[in-house]
C-alpha cells in the first residue's frame, strides 16, 4: 500500500516538475517567436536613402562610443596574455612563439568573444535601455501615430549599426591586443622582433584563423544585437520592467555568445 | 440614429455621410485583452468641430479607444468610421494619410528624447510633407508660438519641465493642422498654472483650428468645463452619455458617483470583507 | 550633438576599423599579393603521412615552394595519395625529384622537403614524384630500436 502510494506522490512531483519546465520552454518558445517577429518586421527590406542618416548616427552611439573599453581592455589583454605566454614559452626556450600563440589565441578565440561579451555589456545594455524608455515613456506609440514606423525608424538602425559595428569592433581589438602584446613581449622582455613577427606571419593564415574568427564575430553581432534590441522592445514599460530588461540582454547575450562559441570552434577547428 | 445613404461602407452596410454632423461613428465596438473584454458592444458619435470627453474610472481602457481609433488596435468586433471611412479596414498607405489629418497629445507627453524641441514639432512635417526648411522652419516657430514656448525651441525635452513638455507635445500634435486631435490625459499631475494654460489651449485651438477635439481624462472639474460633450466608459460599456450639465444633474448612481466624486457609491468603498463585529470579537483567531 | 560631428566620428571608426582588417591580413597572417600565383600540381605516394594536414608547406632546402593539396588513400595498396600544388609554372622541379616527410623541430608540424634530382626531364602537372620515403613515426623507431636490442 505505502508503495503504491510512493509511485502516485513521485509520479505526480515528476510531472509538475515537467509541466513547470514544459511551461517555461513555451514561454521561451513564444520569447522567440516574438523576437523573430520583430526581426522580420525591423529588418525586411534595405535601409532606404534617409535612413542611412539613422543607421550612421546609431552606429556613432554604438561602435564609436564603445572604442574607449574595447581599446583599453585589448591593450591590458595583449600585454597579459604576451606575459603568461612568454613565462611558458622560456621554459623550453622558444620565447619567439609568443607571437604566434598570441595571435592564434586572439583572432580565433578572444577577439570575437571578449569583445561581443564587453560590446553586450555597454552598448548592448544602452541598446535595451533605450529602447524600453521610448516604449514606457510612449515614444514609440507616438511614432506610430504620426505615421512612422517605429520598427523601421528606430529598431531597424540599431540592429544595422550593431551588425557594422561588432566585427570592425573585434578587428580593431586584435590589432590593439597584438599591439599590447607587441609592447610587453618585444620592448620589455626582449623577444626578438624577426622571431616573433616571423613566426606569427608563419603561423597565421588568413582563412583559418582570420576570416574564421571574423565570421565568429559576425555570428556574435547578430546575436548580441537582436537580444539587446528585443529585450529593450519587449520589456514590460515599468521601471522595474526596463531595469530586469537590461539585466537580462547581458546575461543572455553572454550566454548565447559562450556556447555559440563552444559550438563554432567545434565546427571550425575540431578534427572529426 | 438615421442615416441619409449616399455612400455604402465596404462592410456593415451601414450608409454614413462623409461631411455630416459626426466625424466619428464607434458602432458596437467589442475588444477584448486577454480574458478582459474592455469593451462591451459599445455606441459612440463624435460631433465634429467640438469638444468631446471621455471619462470613467483608472482601467476603463480610454486610452485603448484612442489607440483603437487611430488605428494601433483592432478591435474584435464593431468597426470605427471617421469621416466616412472605417478604419479598421484600411491599407498601410490609407492609414499613413488618415493619420496626417491626426494629433494625438500623449500622457507621458512622448517627446522624441533625442530630438531638440524645435525637430519635435517639425517631426511630422518631415514625416507627411516635403516643405522647404523655411517653411519649416517658420511653421514650427508659428506653433510653438501658439502655446507660448517659442524661446524654448532649441531646449532639449530633458531640459523642459512637466507642463513645458505638455505643451510642446501639443504643439507638436497641431504642427499639421489635423482635422481630429486626440488629448489622451492631459490633466493628470499637472500644478494649477499648469493646468489652466493647458486647459485654455485646448479650448483656444479647438475654435481657432475649427477641429475636433477628443479629450480623455478623469480630472472632472477641468473637463466639464470646456467640454462639449461626456461619455463615461465603466466596465465595457457606456453609462452616461450627454452634455456635461445634463450628466452632473443626472439620477444613474454610478454616473453621479463619478461625477461628484462620491467615495461610497456603487463603486463601494470597503474592500470585500466580513461584518467588523465579527472580525473584531474574533480577535483575531 | 552635431551631425557633422558625428559623421566624422563614424567615418573615423570605420577607416580604424578597416585599417586594423588590413594590419591582421598583412602583417599577422603574412598575406602577399600573390594569391593569384600560377600553380600546378604534383602527385606523391607515402607509406605513412603520419601527422601531415591539408595545407601544410611543401618545401625545398627550407625554402617554401608550395602546399599540400589533397590528401587520400589509396585502401587496393595502403599507400597515401598526396597531391601538392607547386608554385610557378611546371618546369622547375626534375623528374627524379624525391619527396620525404620531415618535421619541424623536434615536436612540430610535418611538412613535406623536396630534393632535386639530376635528370633533364622536368616534372609536369599532374607527374607523380616516385622517390618517397615516408614520415618517421616516433612508435615505429622505438620499436625497431628495441627489436634490433633483443637480436643483439
Amino acid at each position: 500500500m505505502t508503495f503504491v502510494l510512493t509511485c502516485w506522490t513521485v509520479g505526480l512531483s515528476v510531472l509538475a516538475i515537467l509541466w513547470q519546465l514544459g511551461l517555461r520552454f513555451l514561454s521561451l518558445l513564444g520569447a522567440l517567436g516574438r523576437a523573430s517577429a520583430l526581426w522580420a518586421s525591423a529588418m525586411w527590406g534595405l535601409p532606404g536613402r534617409g535612413d542611412v542618416k539613422l543607421v550612421i548616427a546609431q552606429i556613432y552611439n554604438v561602435g564609436f562610443l564603445s572604442l574607449l573599453i574595447i581599446v583599453l581592455s585589448a591593450f591590458s589583454i595583449g600585454a597579459v596574455l604576451s606575459l603568461q605566454f612568454y613565462t611558458q614559452l622560456a621554459r623550453f626556450g622558444a620565447e619567439d612563439a609568443v607571437g604566434v600563440g598570441l595571435a592564434l589565441v586572439l583572432l580565433r578565440e578572444l577577439g570575437p568573444v571578449v569583445t561581443a561579451l564587453l560590446f553586450a555589456g555597454r552598448a548592448g545594455s544602452a541598446l535595451t535601455a533605450e529602447i524600453g524608455l521610448m516604449k514606457t515613456t510612449e515614444q514609440l506609440s507616438s511614432m506610430e501615430m504620426m505615421g512612422v514606423d517605429p520598427l523601421k525608424r528606430i529598431i531597424a538602425p540599431r540592429i544595422w549599426a550593431g551588425l557594422i559595428s561588432v566585427p570592425l569592433l573585434t578587428a580593431i581589438f586584435n590589432m590593439v591586443a597584438i599591439y599590447g602584446g607587441v609592447v610587453v613581449g618585444i620592448n620589455w622582455l626582449g623577444v626578438d622582433p624577426g622571431g616573433f613577427w616571423g613566426g606569427m606571419q608563419e603561423g597565421v593564415e588568413v582563412y583559418e584563423d582570420l576570416v574564421k574568427g571574423m565570421v565568429k564575430s559576425g555570428v556574435f553581432a547578430l546575436l548580441v544585437t537582436w537580444v539587446a534590441v528585443f529585450q529593450g522592445y519587449d520589456a514590460p514599460p515599468t521601471a522595474e520592467g526596463i531595469s530586469l530588461a537590461t539585466t537580462r540582454t547581458v546575461v543572455i547575450s553572454s550566454v548565447l555568445i559562450l556556447a555559440t562559441d563552444f559550438l563554432m570552434t567545434l565546427v571550425f577547428y575540431g578534427e572529426f | 440614429m438615421i442615416y441619409f445613404g449616399l455612400t455604402a461602407c465596404p462592410c456593415n452596410g451601414k450608409f454614413i455621410v462623409p461631411g455630416s454632423d459626426s466625424l466619428i461613428e464607434i458602432d458596437q465596438l467589442t475588444f477584448r485583452r486577454g480574458d478582459r473584454v474592455i469593451f462591451d458592444d459599445i455606441d459612440l458619435t463624435i460631433p465634429r468641430g467640438k469638444i468631446t470627453a471621455i471619462m470613467g474610472p483608472s482601467g476603463t481602457g480610454k486610452t485603448t479607444l484612442l489607440r483603437i481609433i487611430g488605428g494601433q488596435l483592432k478591435p474584435d468586433a464593431g468597426a470605427v468610421y471617421v469621416d466616412g471611412q472605417d478604419i479598421c479596414a484600411m491599407s498601410r498607405e490609407e492609414l499613413f494619410g488618415f493619420r496626417r489629418g491626426l494629433g494625438m497629445m500623449f500622457q507621458s507627453s512622448a517627446l522624441f528624447t533625442d530630438l531638440s524641441v524645435f525637430e519635435n514639432v517639425a517631426f511630422p512635417m518631415r514625416v507627411h510633407t516635403d516643405l522647404s526648411e523655411e517653411l519649416i522652419f517658420d511653421l514650427v516657430l508659428m506653433k510653438l508660438n501658439a502655446v507660448g514656448l517659442r524661446g524654448a525651441r532649441d531646449l532639449s525635452p530633458a531640459e523642459l519641465s512637466g507642463g513645458m513638455a505638455r505643451r510642446v507635445a501639443l504643439a507638436r500634435a497641431i504642427a499639421l493642422d489635423p482635422g481630429l486631435i486626440m488629448y489622451d490625459e492631459p490633466f493628470t499631475g499637472q500644478d494649477p498654472i499648469a493646468m489652466g494654460v493647458l486647459v485654455g489651449l485646448i479650448k483656444e485651438l479647438n475654435a481657432a483650428l475649427g477641429t475636433t477635439s477628443l479629450l480623455v481624462s478623469h480630472d472632472t472639474s477641468e473637463t466639464v468645463s470646456i467640454a462639449d460633450q461626456v461619455y463615461i466608459i465603466a466596465d465595457g460599456k457606456v453609462i452616461g452619455a450627454g452634455t456635461p450639465e445634463a450628466l452632473q444633474q443626472g439620477s444613474n448612481p454610478m454616473v453621479r458617483q463619478f461625477m461628484h466624486g462620491e467615495p461610497d457609491g456603487p463603486v463601494p468603498f470597503h474592500y470585500p470583507a466580513d461584518d467588523i463585529r465579527f472580525d473584531v470579537l474574533d480577535g483575531g483567531s | 550633438m552635431r551631425m557633422r560631428t558625428i559623421e566624422i566620428s563614424v567615418g573615423g571608426f570605420v577607416l580604424a576599423g578597416a585599417i586594423a582588417l588590413v594590419f591582421l591580413a598583412v602583417q599577422v597572417s603574412g598575406a602577399r599579393s600573390t594569391g593569384t600565383q600560377n600553380s600546378y600540381d604534383v602527385v606523391a605516394r607515402f607509406d605513412d603521412v603520419a601527422g601531415l594536414r591539408e595545407r601544410a608547406k611543401v618545401s625545398m632546402a627550407g625554402v617554401t615552394i608550395g602546399r599540400v593539396k589533397s590528401i587520400a588513400v589509396d585502401l587496393e595498396w595502403g599507400d597515401a595519395i598526396v597531391t601538392m600544388a607547386i608554385d610557378g609554372e611546371p618546369g622547375n622541379l626534375t623528374s627524379d625529384t624525391s619527396a620525404r616527410i620531415l618535421t619541424e623541430g623536434i615536436l612540430g608540424a610535418r611538412y613535406i622537403g623536396l630534393s632535386p634530382g639530376a635528370e633533364e626531364e622536368k616534372l609536369q602537372n599532374g607527374d607523380e614524384i616516385t622517390e618517397t620515403q615516408g614520415a618517421l613515426v616516433l612508435e615505429n623507431l622505438i620499436g625497431d630500436f628495441l627489436t634490433n636490442l633483443g637480436k643483439s
